[in-house]
């Protein structure tokens, strides 16, 4: 049961990832109701009827792009700042629920920085940033033994052009669901 | 391992080239010295000779044309000589021991002339020596020579290239240093950073690490065999040190946070890094000895990027306690603490020189990254080089030249392109190029090879 689930995963995993990273940011929203079979309009021509289908299969609870999808696994910074914006905290709030749904799981929280610092002032920065986003998790109840943290600093962009755009997709904290802690859950 | 000695009184000078030289010496003033004055900005490089050393037998003349080759290229890469095409010279390179015709080197406007001998030993060792002459004032200015193993004649030949530079321009040289960096491929989401080893003009080039973990901010030790650098083994971002000789490297302690930053003290006793925890970045120093750790910052600010000064007494860092990032110097055990960094913008990456005069640093200001010195206390701020990205200088061991890396703005939708080292003088010009197998960045330059 659980290689099936693994293996839904990986399936979807696969295809997210060859997605841009455009793609990826702009379908966040849209993605929450992709479990129900979005319709996108129907044709009538010559007595047959065609509906779209979503692409995407519903997403089992409780696995890694269940988290991804129906969560959301990042937030983003201001240049240089490592507080939470208020759209933040409504991410993590909602990564708070859905570990306290998903007990056995625990995550690391990776901090990045954008290409604009130097390299080990963007260590430190990053470090920063996933503290601030454990410590709200922490806040919220999350048991601080199953959040780790890592900085890549400037190391990791999601984006590597070197535009406004990119360097404010770059500044981020991200929630990975450690794939150890799928094996030893229901 | 290596031995020299200095050879002997120069010969008596011939007569005609004598002749000669009388009336070109009457134009030029009493006890006029070959001299290259590196601290002036932009000077006009010497003109030099070098031709082939000679060699007795074939193996012996291809030491003497390499060793000739290498010497000319590290005169040239320095900006302050200019090696004069092997063809205009109308001497053939005569015996070593016999004066130079110094007529015919004034004649293609030499002003300094190497010459030198190879040879392959009856015990298998090799015999370089060579002689450094001022063509007008014709006179020999230094002669040396070295008895090694074969496989040394690189380093031979960046040793006397050093003794010249030296005895040319009145300070140190740094030609028989290395560098290491870190050698960058694969996509920037996914970059593959290796150590890389080199000497310091591109020869000898060798990867130190597989690619397996990212690998960041590699330094030498003063003895030069071993480096520090930042390793995410496990995905756990550590401070390493890596030995270049057994290839060993361990890790620095078992700290819950990630330690990074790290670098040498000058007497190689401590690593000064920083260290992570709840997020707050301090600065440390570890004695290699016996292990043990002392704090030497305690703000809740970025403390970072610690640099000590050669005499050990001081250390100079990157704090954002001043609400941005900016240089701070403080005495070695942690106190006193001073901003010396004022200019607009924010200031990073401080290193102290080797000799101890000046701070190097990384500037970003108005969205543009400057590399710039300053003097410990702050004051003398120059910038050197301003680009989109330019990050990270190191000095060479004479503290005349700096290295560092710089990225270009990447296009959307255009291909990325990578990091590449450059160096320019002190003096801000003369910058170059390093040429490197691949992308590179994080250069750090060796102090002198003992």
């Amino acid at each position: 049961m659980r290689f099936g689930i693994l293996a839904v995963f990986l399936t979807a995993a696969t295809l997210w990832g060859c997605g841009s990273t455009a793609d990826r940011e702009a379908s966040g929203p849209a993605a929450g109701d992709a479990g129900a079979a979005a319709a996108s309009g129907t044709t009538a021509g010559e007595g047959i009827a065609s509906t779209e289908l979503s692409t995407q299969p519903a997403v089992p609870p409780g696995t890694p792009e269940d988290f991804v999808v129906n969560v959301g696994d990042r937030v983003h910074f201001g240049f240089d700042r490592f507080d939470l914006t208020e759209e933040a905290r409504g991410v993590l709030r909602g990564q708070a629920e859905w570990l306290k749904r998903h007990v056995s799981i625990t995550v690391t929280v990776a901090g990045h920085a954008d290409e604009r610092g130097t390299r080990e002032y963007n260590l430190a920065l990053g470090e920063r940033r996933a503290i601030s986003v454990r410590n709200f998790l922490i806040a919220l109840g999350v048991e601080p033994d199953r959040i780790r943290t890592v900085s890549y600093g400037k190391e990791r962009p999601v984006d590597p052009a070197s535009t406004e755009e990119a360097w404010a997709q770059n500044r981020r904290g991200v929630t990975q669901v450690d794939i150890s802690s799928l094996r030893v859950s229901n | 391992m290596k031995t020299f000695r200095h050879l002997g009184p120069r010969r008596p000078i011939r007569f005609a080239a004598l002749a000669c030289a009388a009336a070109l010496a009457m134009a030029m003033p009493a006890n006029a010295q070959l001299r290259v004055d590196i601290t002036r900005g932009k000077v006009e490089p010497l003109p030099i000779a070098v031709p082939d050393f000679q060699g007795e037998d074939p193996g012996s003349a291809a030491y003497g044309r390499q060793v000739a080759e290498v010497i000319a290229n590290d005169l040239a890469r320095s900006g302050l000589f200019r090696p004069i095409d092997k063809r205009a010279f109308i001497q053939a390179p005569a015996d070593i021991g016999v004066q130079p015709r110094f007529g015919d080197w004034r004649l293609i406007n030499a002003q300094a002339l190497v010459n030198g001998l190879a040879r392959v030993e009856q015990d298998g060792r090799l015999a370089v020596e060579f002689r450094l002459w001022d063509v007008f004032a014709q006179q020999q200015m230094i002669g040396t020579r070295y008895r090694t193993t074969p496989d040394n004649w690189r380093v031979v030949a960046h040793r006397i290239a050093d003794k010249i530079y030296q005895r040319i321009t009145g300070e140190s040289g740094y030609f028989d240093s290395r560098v290491v960096y870190v050698d960058e491929s694969g996509p920037a989401a996914r970059r593959i950073k290796r150590l890389a080893i080199m000497d310091q003009d591109g020869a000898n080039h060798r990867y130190l690490t597989s690619g397996e973990h990212l690998v960041l901010t590699p330094r030498f030790s003063p003895t030069e065999q071993e480096i520090t650098f930042l390793s995410f083994v496990n995905n756990r971002p550590r401070v390493y040190v890596y030995n270049i000789d057994t290839g060993q490297q361990e890790v620095l302690g078992d700290f819950p946070g990630m330690t990074f930053a790290p670098r040498f003290s000058p007497d190689g006793t401590t690593v000064i890094m920083s260290m992570a925890r709840n997020g707050n970045s301090e600065i440390y120093a570890m004695d290699l000895r016996t292990r043990r750790v002392r704090r030497l910052t305690n703000h809740p600010a970025i403390d970072t990027s610690p640099s000590v000064s050669p005499d050990g007494k001081r250390l100079v860092f990157n704090s954002d306690r001043s609400g941005q990032q900016q240089i701070y110097v403080m005495d070695i055990e942690g106190g006193n603490a001073r901003r010396v960094s004022f200019g607009d913008g924010r200031y990073a990456t401080p290193v102290w020189s080797p000799r101890g005069d000046l701070v190097a640093f990384t500037k970003i200001n108005r969205g543009r990254f400057s590399i710039g010195v300053m003097r410990p206390d702050g004051t003398g701020e120059r910038i050197l080089v301003t680009d989109f990205l330019v990050e990270g200088p190191t000095w060479a061991p004479n503290g005349r030249v700096l290295m560092y890396f710089r990225q270009p703005r990447a296009r959307p939708g255009a291909k990325r392109p990578g990091p590449r080292l450059f160096s320019i003088d002190l003096t801000g010009h003369n910058e170059r190029e390093i040429d490197t197998p691949r992308d590179a960045s994080d250069p750090a330059w060796s102090p002198l090879k003992r």
